[in-house]
């Protein structure tokens, strides 16, 4: 496996959202490959007969039965939002310009 | 005024419920040293003294009118602050929750104030629960109690401390990879990892949902055990909350260890950095069990050591899934920009800091198309691995005994610089972790600069009881 690149981190970084300065690209790519050069242990491990875990401890279907139950109050939910209008959450313009 | 650090909760609980003590003397007594001392500790994000001088009143009106307020009543508990609270600040250490008060309490929050529970506040935390020193706090380290040039471990650091400073004589944390166990054992206290499921989740702020687990923080055994018992048990708004009855441990502690097997890690033992001083002591506390009557022998968990490299794939992982969350719409900072878009990207920009960025990045990497299969698949098949060497184990041993922690708490600022090696503080306590099961940290003895040790007392899914007896039978020992 190749070394994670600058360019690779940037592209993370895109991804999730998250604007990273020259310097910070540089910092993050020395320490994300450090990370990652460790877990080469794993990477190098033939487990392809092993099964994946996901869960330690498997439950299937985890049901309930379907009645209406109260839900959060509206308001004390709008209460911690950033921005509100008509009782709904208030977002920047979605694309292009503000009007 | 009575020394606050020498109540047990078990000890005060018994006290408020005969009523020869009241609960607001108790928790006035607790205010007082959280003033005197929290300036230079900071333990607490936030110190919650109004509503614990309620909560205790409605305590003592309780007694006062006959009725029992529950097992831990007047007993007074820090909440680290990943755990919601309504209407009261949760912040996780982290700037982008910034004026959040949760709608609804986690349901441990819920369990505690039914037993008769006084909260005091909510510590500080590594941010989202993401490191090992409580340094990547927005607001500041907290400090060790027993050396303040130290750290106090973390990621639940302040509910560490605040146990060892005698500011409560419970706390709560949450243990993902070792969050709860580490810190106790630089804390030089009791801390506990239920087995995955046994504690509802719910209200506990997600970091690695596969892996995170709600503890007792206390300084006895016995104590945790009583805190364990009122928090564990089904939650029908967990759905991973195990719905069969979780066993009791409390009643069985003082049973002892004779005819126990138990075995010593090789792998945990020697795993990389484990210093010389904690080894000593893991080795004195497997004499003390094998002379209390326990049969101790070497066990190999040979997967163990890929411990560390497929949990730092996994919960990044997780992370970068959960965390996604954070975007400025609904609640906590939003940092205002022309389109939502780049709205989005100011907030989680200025909003997280460095360690949840770099473990976001870590995650989206491993996640990511071409490396999928490569990192996060392989991952979780070598947490297969160590299932099944954990299953072996476990056929001849009732109980696992390791280190803790790779060394005594170690100066702030020590490891700040590389994230890999403070990552590697986790080597001993990710396995439990990966396997789901159970695991506690007891004090035995002091290493390095007279520092506490902790050792680790490993247990099979819903092993509790055993494990706790053993950790009795090593608090016993230490003395």
């Amino acid at each position: 496996m190749a070394q994670i690149t600058r360019e690779d981190v940037a592209h993370v970084a895109r991804l999730a959202r998250l604007q990273l300065s020259d310097g910070e690209l540089d910092t993050f790519t020395d320490q994300l490959a450090k990370v990652l050069d460790h877990a080469r242990d794993v990477e190098a491990l033939d487990v392809a007969d092993v099964p994946p875990t996901a869960h330690p401890y498997p439950l299937q279907n985890v049901l309930r039965p379907d009645e209406v139950r109260p839900s959060l109050d509206r308001d004390e939910v709008l209460a911690s939002a950033p921005a509100v209008e008509d009782r709904q959450f208030r977002v920047p313009p979605v694309l292009g310009e503000a009007p | 005024m009575s020394e606050p650090t020498g109540d047990s909760a078990l000890g005060i609980a018994a006290a408020v419920r005969s009523g020869t003590r009241r609960a607001v003397e108790v928790v006035e007594e607790h205010l007082t040293a959280i003033a005197a001392r929290d300036g230079e500790i900071h333990a607490f994000n936030l110190v919650t003294a109004d509503a614990a001088r309620q909560a205790a009143l409605s305590v003592d009106r309780r007694v006062a009118a006959g009725d029992d307020p529950g097992p831990l009543a007047g007993v007074p508990v820090a909440l680290k602050d990943n755990l919601a609270t309504r209407g009261v600040p949760t912040t996780c250490s982290s700037r982008i929750l910034e004026g959040w008060r949760p709608p609804y309490d986690a349901t441990v929050v819920r369990r505690l104030a039914d037993a008769g529970a006084v909260v005091v506040g909510k510590t500080n935390l590594d941010e989202f629960a993401m490191g090992s020193s409580t340094e990547n706090s927005a607001f500041g380290p907290t400090r060790n109690p027993h050396d303040t040039s130290r750290v106090p471990g973390g990621s639940s650091g302040g509910s560490a401390a605040s146990v060892a400073a005698g500011f409560a004589p419970l706390a709560l944390g949450s243990d993902t990879g070792g969050s709860i166990r580490q810190p106790a054992a630089l804390c030089g206290v009791v801390g506990m990892k239920p087995t995955y499921g046994a504690v509802s989740r719910y209200g506990l702020v997600a970091f690695a949902s596969s892996l995170d687990q709600i503890g007792p923080f206390a300084r006895t055994v016995a104590d945790a055990a009583a805190l364990y018992e009122v928090i564990a048990g089904h939650d029908p708004c967990d759905a991973t909350s195990i719905p069969e009855a979780v066993p009791p441990v409390s009643a069985g502690l003082d049973e002892g260890v004779a005819g126990l097997r138990v075995g010593l890690v090789t792998e945990l033992c020697e795993a990389e950095g484990i210093q010389s001083d904690v080894t000593a002591r893991v080795s004195d506390a497997a004499a003390a069990l094998e002379h209390a009557g326990a049969k101790v022998d070497d066990v190999s968990v040979p997967a163990a050591v890929y411990g560390l490299s497929a949990y730092y794939l996994i919960a990044p992982a997780e992370a970068s899934s959960n965390l996604a969350r954070y975007d400025g719409v609904r609640f906590g900072l939003r940092v205002d920009a022309g389109t939502t878009g780049e709205m989005y990207d100011r907030t989680r920009t200025e909003g997280f800091g460095a360690e949840v960025k770099r473990r976001i990045m870590l995650g989206t990497y491993a996640l990511s198309a071409g490396y999928y299969d490569a990192f996060y698949g392989k991952a979780q098949r070598v947490r297969t691995l160590i299932l099944r060497d954990f299953e072996a184990a476990y056929q001849r041993f009732d109980v696992l005994l390791s280190p803790t922690s790779p060394s005594v708490a170690f100066p702030l600022g020590a490891k700040t610089a590389d994230p890999l090696t403070m990552y590697l503080n986790d080597v001993c306590t990710i396995p439990s972790n990966l396997a789901g099961h159970p695991a506690i940290s007891v004090p035995f003895g002091a290493g390095d600069a007279g520092l506490p040790v902790g050792v680790q007392v490993m247990a099979p899914a819903l092993g509790e009881a055993l494990m706790f007896r053993v950790a009795a039978a090593l608090e016993a020992a230490a003395g």
